[in-house]
């Protein structure tokens, strides 16, 4: 069982080498007592990837138990390659959100393209044609060589592989902050679009049913990429990663279209992506789904390079494979499918009845253990939390008004902030209209494509505001969710569901966990007010770079149903004449603001404070008013605040505006108060909006003139900015910050 | 009026063409496998965009040797119409169908967005409908867009109104703006730009159209006199 | 015979090449104030099975009919015997 340069079962213990992989004492203990004697080298191997927190979410499992996951409408909770809800006509979307954080850290065009080739495949490997992609990214601030050469490559590498197989890049969003300059957060989401007839469940049942291997061939790539993705970052990591994984768009998509034709095949009994610990994960988790076991000859596997071992072959992570269970005596008719598609399909091995993984080669058996005991039993751990000093010296905080001299220069500043300037220069490197569906384009406050031979559309969105969760978790928590609603309530859908990234530090360090735990508390809460159940998701940890953690970042990704084509909505104002209203009232919140940020260069005292009841019934309001036809344009109101917002909803339109602010100046103009919108009504639909939307107040109207100006309530000139002071702001700001690297 | 709209390995715009034809022209459409060799029985033939062969060696190098080239050739000859839009464009320039050839972007990445076009040469079976030097918006989404050829070719391509579109400023590098060229018969045309993603107002443009009218006008004229 | 052929595809001069173009500027900015010029072009390393006449003959037709754009870019070849293996 042991191959000769290989060590031992009794070195592996003796010198500790599990360690290495990424296995505890207390973890190899149980390996031990699981199989009843040593795991040899290749058993080592599959239970460190199989046990890591990538795959196994053994530390985060205990806080996800607390997410909501049923709903009307659900149809696959988490567990699945990805989560499916019903959206009617015997339709279903199909969306999941991923990380691919520490290899986008070391290798950013590879890292961020294999990624997106990743969450494409646990899409159509449902059953669903995808049919959008959006990315959540993080990157440090711009302006030092490094940085941009991440994000310009990470921005590459998502255009590279989505362009090429064709599936439109509709939104997402992109935030700069200090803390994310050494562990940059690539996070990438795909929606599909299925007919309930043709969801599949990586399952392998049926005893002496072949295990059809498709795809790329296997090669040294990305051996225990999942345990180094469990780990952190250090001076180290460069020379200690994993062969780069390289990924191959057109082999994908010719692998998405030959498994959605295989898809409608009925000799087809189960499939899973290999993504993460590759041939190990696709064939333990088929197993143990179904309750089977699964046998390979692993000399069948086609291989990239000569002489690999079984302990390689198994931890690959070669991108383009799919893992396929059919019925017997029809693996011809669907190996006859791949061919003609041009790809390489074969029979590696059978599902059995002994709920094992048994791996051959070169004659003798060299891995046999039980598949629950991978996929099902690792160790749960539950950390200890602390909450941090820093949380509670931030809740005692007073967080003071920013001072503020020059109303004009501070909203250009606002303006020309990476996070809220224009993202053009992102998205005009994707791919936003092929297949033609996509009706409201990147830019907006969610992206919107129509469902062909429907009067439907989809809306979907990334939001995550990691400043506020790191002053307050549980409270950032919630307002994550409802900013993501909000933008989808914008765009005329009602919010149907979550998918969540949980990116932060290292887990044993109990501050952190206290993080996870306390926004975990937040999220779930959020989701259960708002009706927006979690159907699956991802969790990525130790994103930390020499000791120093990312900001706590649940990214959220939401998905929401537009009834009718006509209640399609953009934040953009549609014609002079229209009258401006505030929905919600301003605080002084301005812990975590954007305009505290520029003031004073850092974060401190207690984000903006959000009440769910108050949020849902603006959100039901708000969606109602759209419904009804009364609304022009809406926008959320969020980073920057009531002038940021309007000058984007004058972006791009030759439009002005024209409106009056009482009260607190500063507070009126930037605070971050959630919860609130920006809506242009037609003069003719006044009534009926306030009727419906009660708490709105009118502050101005859209004008002809291509300025905006703002007056106090007693006429006094407040700022007067011509749009394209505020375009120019708003749009060079990051080309600008690109320019100037050293 | 039958349209074959041509399906190599890495496509990804075919079904926009396909529905582009079936639904806002309400012609008759097919899809064609590359590994036919005839185009026979189709009236215009139509080449998408997308990334043959993951565009690995050249962009549109490995399309234009296959099986359908033949095929592609033949309809040239017949002077059927023949469009290829962004990497059909691309397999017109490598099959020899339309002279010079595509290099990368200036700016070196990829670019999406919607363009102003200028219609150079109205007397085209594709242009027939719009004005001489209209102005349209079509959207543009490639990498390798930065057409080039020699001097020579150049003159050339003016002396015979070959030039069919250019595009309002420089996106990309392309010689003299160049978005779109026709042989000198005038029955194929390769443009960058993608007319197929501009016939539907709620997607935010229908200009676009009306170079699938014009090729429909022009059959059914051509069709009226022959029978 | 075993030959490993390695060819190179390079833009003719009268081109221009972009990614050239930003290497040298990178370059430059690196301090490397001595580089003329930067031309970026690719090698497609082909290991062919044949008699080393018909071996150059053949991969001539390929560059022609395939590996190269005659329009856009010059090509030359190496042809080694391959070590065995």
């Amino acid at each position: 069982m042991q191959l000769l340069h290989e060590p031992s079962p009794e070195q592996i213990k003796e010198k500790k080498l599990y360690a290495e992989m990424g296995l505890t004492d207390e973890e190899f203990n149980m390996v031990e007592e699981i199989l009843g004697r040593l795991p040899n080298f290749t058993e080592t191997g599959l239970f460190s990837v199989m046990w890591s927190e990538h795959c196994s979410y053994k530390n985060s499992k205990v806080l996800l138990k607390k997410f909501p996951t049923e709903g009307e409408g659900v149809l696959q909770g988490p567990g699945e390659g990805a989560g499916i809800i019903d959206i009617g006509d015997e339709q279903a979307v199909v969306f999941k959100i991923e990380s691919h954080n520490h290899p986008s850290a070391i290798e950013p065009y590879q890292g961020a393209a294999t990624g997106v080739g990743g969450i494409i495949r646990d899409v159509f490997s449902m059953g669903a044609r995808p049919v959008a992609l959006l990315n959540s990214l993080r990157f440090g601030e711009l302006g030092t060589p490094r940085v941009n050469y991440l994000f310009e490559q990470v921005v590459a590498g998502i255009a590279g592989y989505g362009n090429c197989i064709g599936i439109p890049t509709v939104g997402g969003e992109v935030q700069f902050d200090p803390c994310y300059a050494g562990n940059p957060l690539v996070n990438a989401m795909c929606v599909g679009l299925i007919d309930h007839k043709d969801i599949q469940k990586g399952q392998a049942k049926g005893v002496g049913n072949p295990v059809i291997y498709v795809g790329a061939s296997t090669g040294k790539d990305g051996i225990h990429g999942a345990t180094f993705a469990s780990e952190e970052l250090n001076e180290g990591s460069e020379s200690k990663r994993p062969a780069v994984q390289v990924g191959d768009p057109f082999m994908e998509k010719l692998l998405l279209e030959a498994c959605l034709e295989v898809v409608k095949n009925d000799a087809l009994v189960g499939i899973q992506d290999m993504g993460a610990a590759g041939l190990t994960s696709s064939s333990a988790e088929m197993a143990s789904k179904a309750g089977s076991g699964i046998e390979m000859n692993l000399d069948l596997i086609p291989q990239r390079e000569k002489g690999m071992t079984p302990y390689e072959m198994m931890l690959s992570e070669s991108q383009e494979r799919m893992l396929l269970v059919v019925k017997k005596g029809r693996e011809d008719e669907i190996i006859s499918i791949f061919e003609r598609h041009g790809l390489l399909a074969k029979v590696v091995g059978q599902v059995t009845d002994d709920r094992k993984l048994r791996l051959t080669h070169q004659g003798r058996v060299a891995a046999e253990v039980p598949v629950d005991a991978l996929a099902e039993e690792a160790p749960v751990y539950h950390k200890p939390s602390t909450e941090p000093a820093y949380y509670s010296a931030f809740q005692e905080q007073e967080t003071p008004v920013p001072a503020v001299t020059d109303m004009k220069e501070t909203l250009l500043a606002l303006l020309s902030q990476p996070t809220i300037a224009s993202k053009e220069w992102v998205y005009d490197q994707y791919d936003y209209m092929v297949r033609t569906n996509t009706v409201v384009s990147p830019g907006s406050d969610a992206a919107v494509l129509r469902i062909r031979e429907t009067n439907k559309a989809l809306a979907m969105t990334t939001d995550c505001n990691s400043r506020y969760i790191y002053l307050d978790p549980e409270m950032g928590g919630k307002i994550a969710v409802a900013e993501a609603a909000r933008n989808l309530i914008c765009s005329g859908a009602k919010p149907l569901g979550v998918t969540d990234c949980l990116n932060y530090g290292s887990p044993d360090r109990p501050e952190i966990f206290w993080q996870l735990e306390k926004s975990t508390d937040g999220l779930s809460e959020a989701c259960r007010a708002l009706e927006t159940p979690v159907i699956g998701g991802n969790v990525s940890l130790y994103n930390e770079r020499s000791g120093e953690a990312v900001y706590p970042t649940p990214v959220i990704g939401m998905v929401g149903l537009i009834e009718d084509l006509a209640h399609i909505t953009t934040q953009q104002f549609k014609q002079a004449g229209d009258l401006i209203y505030l929905v919600g009232e301003a605080r002084p919140d301005f812990g975590g603001s954007e305009l505290q940020k520029l003031t004073d260069g850092d974060i401190s005292g207690r984000p903006p404070q959000i009440d769910l009841s108050v949020e849902k019934e603006r959100q039901s309001a708000v969606y109602e008013a759209i419904k009804a036809g009364t609304v022009a344009s809406a926008h959320d109101l969020a980073e920057g605040g009531l002038l940021v917002a309007v000058a984007e909803s004058m972006m791009k339109t030759g439009l002005g505006a024209t409106m009056t602010i009482g009260g607190h100046l500063v507070t009126e103009s930037f605070s971050e108060t959630p919860s609130r919108y920006l809506i242009s009504v037609k003069e003719e639909n006044r009534e009926q909006f306030e009727q419906v939307v009660s708490d709105a107040a009118l502050i101005g109207r859209v004008t002809e003139e291509a300025r905006l100006h703002v007056t106090g309530k007693a006429g006094e000139a407040i700022l007067t900015a011509t749009s394209s002071e505020l375009e120019e702001a708003w749009r060079g700001a990051i080309p600008c910050l690109l320019k100037s690297k050293g | 009026m039958k349209f074959a709209v041509v399906v190599f390995p890495g496509s990804n715009c075919d079904i926009d063409m396909y529905h582009a034809i079936k639904d806002e022209l309400g012609e008759d459409v097919d899809y064609v496998d590359y590994r036919e060799t005839s185009l026979e029985e189709y009236d215009a033939v139509l080449l998408p965009g997308g990334f043959s062969y993951g565009d690995y060696l050249r962009s549109g190098a490995i399309a234009a040797r296959l099986p359908i080239a033949a095929g592609i050739k033949e309809a040239a000859q017949q002077g059927k119409p023949v469009l290829g839009v962004c990497n059909g464009f691309q397999v017109l320039l490598e099959l020899g169908l339309l002279p010079g050839a595509m290099r990368r972007n200036r700016q070196l990445t990829f670019i999406c967005k919607p363009t102003t076009l200028i219609v150079k040469n109205n007397q085209t079976p594709f242009t027939s409908t719009y004005e001489s030097n209209q102005e349209v918006s079509i959207p543009v989404a490639h990498g390798e867009g930065n057409y080039f050829c020699d001097p020579a070719t150049l003159t050339e391509l003016k002396e015979n109104g070959q030039i069919a579109f250019t595009y309002a400023e420089d996106i990309n590098g392309s010689i003299e703006n160049i978005a779109g060229i026709t042989n000198k018969e005038g029955n194929v045309l390769g443009m960058m730009p993608h007319p197929e993603r501009a016939v539907d107002e709620l997607l935010g443009s229908k200009d676009g159209l009306n170079m699938f009218v014009s090729l429909l006008k022009q059959w059914r004229e051509s069709h009226a006199i022959t029978s | 015979m075993m030959y490993e052929v390695n060819v190179f595809v390079t833009l003719k001069e009268a081109v221009l090449d972009p990614q050239g173009s930003a290497v040298n500027h990178s370059l430059h900015q690196l301090g490397y104030q001595e580089v003329e010029d930067v031309r970026i072009g690719k090698v497609l390393t082909l290991t062919v099975n044949g008699e080393k006449e018909t071996v150059e003959a053949r991969v001539k037709e390929m560059c022609d009919k395939l590996l190269a754009n005659p329009v856009i870019e010059d090509y030359r070849f190496e042809i080694k015997e391959a070590l065995a293996q």
